[in-house]
């Protein structure tokens, strides 16, 4: 059993705006990209053109489908003001998911070896691969399956907010942060130190509504997922004024034009 | 407890910028070069270049699994000549010597016959060069992908705002307030448009989406409009009927900007009707309200009138004539296409279409934004601001891919210019060296300078303005063997690459010898009616030879395409290779700033492969191309490197516009400077010239604009745009489709010119659903289409060992609606049918779909043996085209004609048309089919990967 530290210095973690992920799976091939040779042994791939790829991975993007029940959104017309959902309109979400970092993390205590821990310093969640024997207990501890067992090298891996890159002395300071936050076309991930209040990350999570993925496991997960904005209907609110003329055909419009041209009426445009 | 010690400063290498090619979006990246054990570098690392303008630092997944790409073994290793059956996949490798020498073998006897060859390239960015070249050879017949791409979009954005979607212009992402985006558009622009759809969603903007998938980006719309495909034009004229129904049309800018007054000369049953009136000088008639008279447009101080029924004098007749707008108020304002009539095809409610007017009216008028900036136009007025109409939109090849593509598309170029949006702020910006105006391009040109061999008059695609540019022999017979340029696709601006395989094969409009192809896997996804395609490359003669004689192919990778090829020519991956992104080709620029950019070989190939623009212009030399020899004979170009500096199109205009001169201090003109390359190499590898801030919107009509676009060379005269609201050139055909002027169509093509040769934007039904009759609704009832996954571009990704791990096969996704009716659960195998084939395909439930749509992921599936994937590989097994339902040609009309599958004013292949059935399959292989037989192949695969091991501790 590995114990986890009362209390660390920083906590720092991702936030992730389901509102702007598109799911083009750049976060995840950029992380895959830059960890394959960066902390720890490589991430493997078993079988990568064969009849059953499959891969170590840090991140992934889970892709579903959700169809908005009637007591939790509001039915389609009655849109007047903003919804999250519409009843019975299907959509599809972009889920990335990636070690949340957690404050009571399961992974941590599970541990036979002392291999898995978190950092006091700024609260990452490691793994030291020369103490991990493969066991994976870490693994089925973990709430969220954000542990991948690397099966050529028999070690457990997990993100580790790139530590390799937002301490990085070789890297520009814009640059020390990790690679699927760097990498991220949309702008849809966030990194910073999630204790301080005042952090970008908390401010985002404070006005957005940022909330903790599966709460009642009792883990505090670090990261944040940011919820879809609410949104209206469209042409709710956008009302114009009545025509001063029979709107029925085109001969209405062309008395309208001429009025508008001759500046009896107005009309749009700046002249 | 201290916290262990780890290293976390490891160094990355050496770092170099170039250019990516994971997909067509030019995006800028840092490589990263590292020593292993061994000492040798290999890529560490591929980012995004952060001073870039496209993709201002960040990288898509392709883009991140570059690596993969670069280090595939199904990278071709050497020159290959075919010792098989075509279609085999047996090879022998061959030295570049011989290669070579055996292609000029093959194509030298040719210039006494230039048709006879055959060149086109796929998804090539350097087409400025390869189009000079057949140019230069003198063959008619060459082309690029575009009119099996988004032709119609391109084509209908230059005629009518002389600019475009994706390289031709952009949304002004950091005002917009509303973003309206239709179809299927994920791949082009990949990164700036996930870029521009976070800030629009930071800055509070809406974003709606019109399409029949809710996938990708539809997926975080605010607004999901699921339309029913082939129907977004009556969607687009329904919004303009809203807009003239509640007058919210920009009447000042139609005026300034467009030919809404321009007189339409209204005499029908003459040569006359329907053509804009015009003055002895040939320049355009308007109506000055105040002095009661015709005048020409250029006219200042005029009173322009947009509703008179007017007389003029044309010629030594008077006739009558009235203005464009009024042509359009009358057309949009009938009840045809009222939202409560089209909601019905389009499955969009009446109630959405109102609200989406009204949301685009609102945004346009009530939200509009002013930058305090003067500037002048044209016509020498100064102006205070530049007034912004927040709306923009985007669309490429979802609406495009129809028969009814060109017409959808011209009207959603009009929709924005009726709201005032097109170069204003927060609407559509141009990139320049857009607009640029249909007249200013070249038109086509099909027929040698001189006499019958030698170089063309000029380059191949282009323009026409009427029926007389169209590329016909003197007796009306096809000059081009992709029909490009005929009354069948009058105004095929990009060819018809999709047409060349079965019109070589069927000679019609007569042989050639040589196919030379580069980069377009035209065996397999890149085709129509695939199996046929194949038969077609695999068919003999009666003396055991092959109908195409020869075909000559060039690919990094062992694609489908080389196994039915003859020589093949290996080509470097995107890290060894020279390139260009030229002004002279499709522009990677930005609305602020002119932009072009290079590749380079970041890395030494280390396999017997050359990058396959070099190799064009060593044959060039050798084949004694005009332009690519000395007059000794020598070579002129030592590699394209060497072009790339030292080729001058015009005194002072080569294919990089960055540090001209010899100081390398000229932008746009410049003499060619030697150390060219290697100031783009420390700038990033790309060189910007930004606007001046009186240039930076309506540049269309914009003086200081004008006089820049002539500083930097992109013409030697402004070239102002009047935008085409009434496109006259249809007009021509359709006035010859009834019989006048001496250039007149074959009379089986009369009546389907006159139908949708309309000069305003029109609606009509796809050809394929419609064709088919009563057949559609009993046998075909439902679509089918393809997007390309974020993830992947063409077949060129679904091989790459991380990316094919999120795509490993593709099934086709079928509406709840349809599942259920059929009995079809996820998971099932089914039956899929069209009019022209069958496949059997594995199938996933959906709901966020349009409930007549059934889709799957372009190009994932694979032959097997290709690719370096496995036999068994899901690709293979698993993974399907549904090109096996399409043909490139329609069923037989009563006539006894059949119609290419195309739009018929562009020649753009209607994939999207597609109209089938779907059956639960009887219990047996979950195999997809039909089953190509495995090609053969030496590719050696590693069955595990650990990449960077060597760096890692």
């Amino acid at each position: 059993m590995t114990s986890l530290p009362t209390q660390t210095n920083k906590k720092l973690g991702l936030v992730i705006d389901l509102d702007t992920c598109v799911g083009c799976h750049a976060c995840v091939i950029n992380c895959k990209e830059w960890n394959t040779s960066g902390y720890g042994t490589a991430l493997s791939d078993q079988d990568p053109y064969g009849a059953n790829p499959v891969g170590a991975w840090l991140n992934r993007i889970h892709t579903f489908e959700v169809t908005p029940m009637a007591h939790s959104a509001k039915p389609r017309g009655q849109g007047v003001g903003e919804v999250i959902g519409t009843a019975g309109e299907a959509r599809v979400v972009h889920f990335p998911k990636s070690c949340l970092h957690c404050e009571d993390a399961p992974c941590v205590t599970v541990c036979p070896t002392g291999a898995s821990y978190k950092r006091e310093e700024d609260g990452i969640v490691l793994v030291d691969e020369d103490k991990c024997i493969g066991c994976g207990l870490c693994a089925w501890g973990c709430a969220y399956g954000a542990r991948e067992m690397d099966a050529a090298a028999g070690v457990m891996k997990k993100c580790t907010l790139c530590i390799d890159r937002i301490y990085n002395e070789e890297l520009e300071e814009i640059d020390r942060q990790p690679a699927c936050v760097r990498t991220c076309p949309a702008g849809a991930r966030h990194f910073g130190d999630l204790a301080d209040p005042n952090s970008d990350v908390s401010v985002l999570v404070k006005e957005r509504g940022g909330f903790d993925l599966m709460p009642e496991q009792g883990t505090k997960p670090v990261n944040k997922y940011l919820p879809p904005r609410a949104r209206t209907d469209l042409g709710v609110g956008r009302s114009f004024e009545a025509a001063e003329e029979s709107t029925e055909n085109a001969d209405g419009l062309l008395g309208w034009i001429d009025r508008a041209l001759s500046g009896t009426t107005r009309s749009k445009g700046a002249r | 407890m201290a916290d262990r010690e780890i290293e976390l400063s490891e160094p990355l290498g050496e770092k170099h910028s170039t250019t990516c090619y994971m997909c067509a979006c030019r995006c800028g990246i840092n490589v990263y070069l590292k020593p292993g054990e061994n000492g040798e570098k290999s890529v560490r690392y591929i980012e995004g270049n952060r001073d870039h303008p496209v993709n201002q630092g960040v990288l898509c997944a392709k883009g991140s699994a570059g690596i993969m790409q670069h280090y595939s073994p199904a990278r071709l290793k050497a020159p290959m000549i075919r010792v098989g059956p075509r279609g085999s996949g047996e090879f022998k490798e061959i030295s570049w010597e011989e290669a070579l020498q055996t292609a000029v073998d093959w194509m030298g006897p040719l210039k006494e016959d230039p048709k006879k060859l055959a060149f086109f390239t796929g998804r090539d960015q350097s087409q400025s060069l390869t189009s000079w070249w057949a140019q230069q050879f003198g063959t008619p017949n060459y082309a690029a992908h575009g009119g099996f791409c988004s032709v119609n979009m391109a084509a209908a954005g230059i005629y009518t705002i002389g600019g475009a979607f994706w390289e031709f212009g952009s949304p002004d992402w950091e005002r917009t307030k509303l973003f309206v985006m239709f179809g299927v558009a994920e791949d082009h622009d990949s990164n700036p448009i996930k870029i521009g759809i976070g800030k629009l969603k930071k800055n509070g903007g809406r974003f709606v989406s019109v399409n029949p998938v809710r996938t990708g980006y539809s997926a975080v719309a605010d607004n999901w409009l699921g339309i029913r495909p082939g129907t977004d034009g009556l969607l687009i004229l329904s919004v303009i009927h809203e807009l003239f129904r509640t007058r919210q049309i920009d009447l000042d800018y139609l005026i300034r900007y467009s030919n809404a007054p321009f007189l339409v000369i209204d005499a029908p049953g003459t040569a006359q009707h329907g053509l804009i009136a015009r003055d002895k000088n040939g320049v355009e008639l308007i109506w000055d309200s105040a002095k009661k008279k015709a005048v020409p447009h250029t006219t200042k101080g005029v009173v322009p009138n947009l509703t008179a029924e007017v007389s003029v004098t044309q010629g030594r007749k008077k006739v009558k004539a009235r203005p464009v707008f009024t042509l359009l108020a009358e057309e949009y304002s009938k009840a045809e296409y009222a939202p409560e009539a089209i909601a019905p095809q389009t499955g969009i409610a009446a109630e959405t279409i109102r609200g989406l007017a009204a949301e685009i009216a609102h945004v346009a008028f009530q939200e509009e934004i002013t930058i305090e900036q003067e500037w002048v136009d044209m016509k020498g007025e100064k102006h205070d601001r530049f007034i912004g109409r927040p709306v923009s939109m985007h669309a490429m090849r979802g609406i495009s891919a129809h028969s009814n593509g060109f017409q959808t598309c011209r009207a959603l170029h009009v929709l924005q210019v009726l709201i005032g949006s097109v170069d204003c702020p927060g609407g559509f910006r141009c990139k320049p060296s857009y607009p640029k105006p249909y007249t200013a391009h070249p038109k086509p040109h099909a027929r040698n300078a001189k006499g019958d061999t030698g170089p063309l008059a000029g380059p191949h695609l282009g323009y026409p303005h009427g029926p007389e540019d169209l590329a016909l022999d003197d007796d009306g017979n096809p000059l081009r063997i992709d029909k490009a340029f005929t009354w069948d696709a009058p105004l095929s601006a990009h060819g018809m690459m999709h047409m060349v395989i079965a019109n070589a094969h069927a000679g019609d409009p007569y042989k050639i010898d040589t196919l030379f192809m580069y980069m377009a896997n035209m065996a397999w996804n890149s085709s129509m009616n695939t199996r046929g395609v194949i038969d077609m490359l695999t068919d003999k003669t009666e003396d055991g030879d092959y109908v195409i004689p020869h075909i000559i192919y060039s690919d990094a990778y062992n694609s489908e395409m080389v196994s039915y090829s003859d020589l093949i020519l290996p080509d470097t991956t995107y890290l060894e290779r020279h390139d260009c992104i030229s002004l002279l080709d499709r522009p990677c620029s930005e609305p602020e700033a002119v932009v072009d950019s290079i590749r380079w070989p970041v890395v030494e190939p280390n396999r017997d492969v050359r990058g396959f623009q070099s190799v064009v212009l060593d044959l060039g030399a050798r084949l004694g191309l005009p332009g690519m020899v000395n007059e000794d004979g020598s070579a002129k170009f030592k590699d394209y490197a060497d072009y790339m500096v030292n080729h001058e199109r015009k005194p002072g205009i080569g294919p990089l516009a960055g540090y001209r001169g010899k100081d390398g201090d000229k932008a746009g003109r410049g003499e060619p400077n030697p150390d060219q390359l290697e100031r783009y190499k420390e700038n990033g590898s790309f060189s910007m010239t930004h606007l001046p801030e009186d240039a930076l919107f309506f540049k269309h009509a914009n003086k200081s604009y004008q006089d820049f676009a002539v500083d930097m060379g992109f013409f030697d005269a402004p070239q102002p745009v009047t935008f085409n609201l009434y496109l006259e050139v249809l007009q021509k055909f359709r006035l010859a489709a009834q019989g006048h002027g001496d250039v007149q169509p074959p009379d089986r093509l009369r009546g389907r010119i006159e139908t949708t040769f309309n000069p305003l934007p029109t609606w009509y039904a796809p050809f394929e659903g419609a064709d088919l009759g009563e057949r559609t609704e009993k046998e075909f009832p439902y679509h089918a289409l393809t997007q390309r996954p974020m993830a992947m571009y063409h077949s060129w990704g679904s091989q790459n060992a991380w990316l094919r791990q999120i795509h490993t096969k593709n099934p086709l996704y079928v509406p709840s609606a349809i599942c259920d009716a059929k009995g079809l659960e996820d998971g099932d195998w089914a039956w899929v049918t069209s009019w022209h084939g069958k496949i059997k395909v594995e199938i996933a439930r959906m709901e966020a779909v349009n409930d007549h749509t059934m889709w799957t992921w372009n190009a994932i599936g694979k032959r097997r043996g290709a690719w370096a994937l496995d036999k068994d590989a899901p690709e293979a097994t698993k993974g399907f085209l549904l090109n096996h339902l399409m043909n490139e040609l329609l069923p037989p009309r009563k006539d006894g004609y059949r119609w290419a599958n195309s739009d018929p004013i562009t020649g753009q292949a209607a994939w999207y048309d597609l109209r089938v059935n779907i059956e639960k399959a009887e219990a047996g292989a979950e195999v997809s089919e039909p089953v190509i037989p495995a090609q053969k192949t030496s590719d050696k695969s590693p069955n595990e990967i650990r990449y960077g091991l060597e760096w890692t501790k």
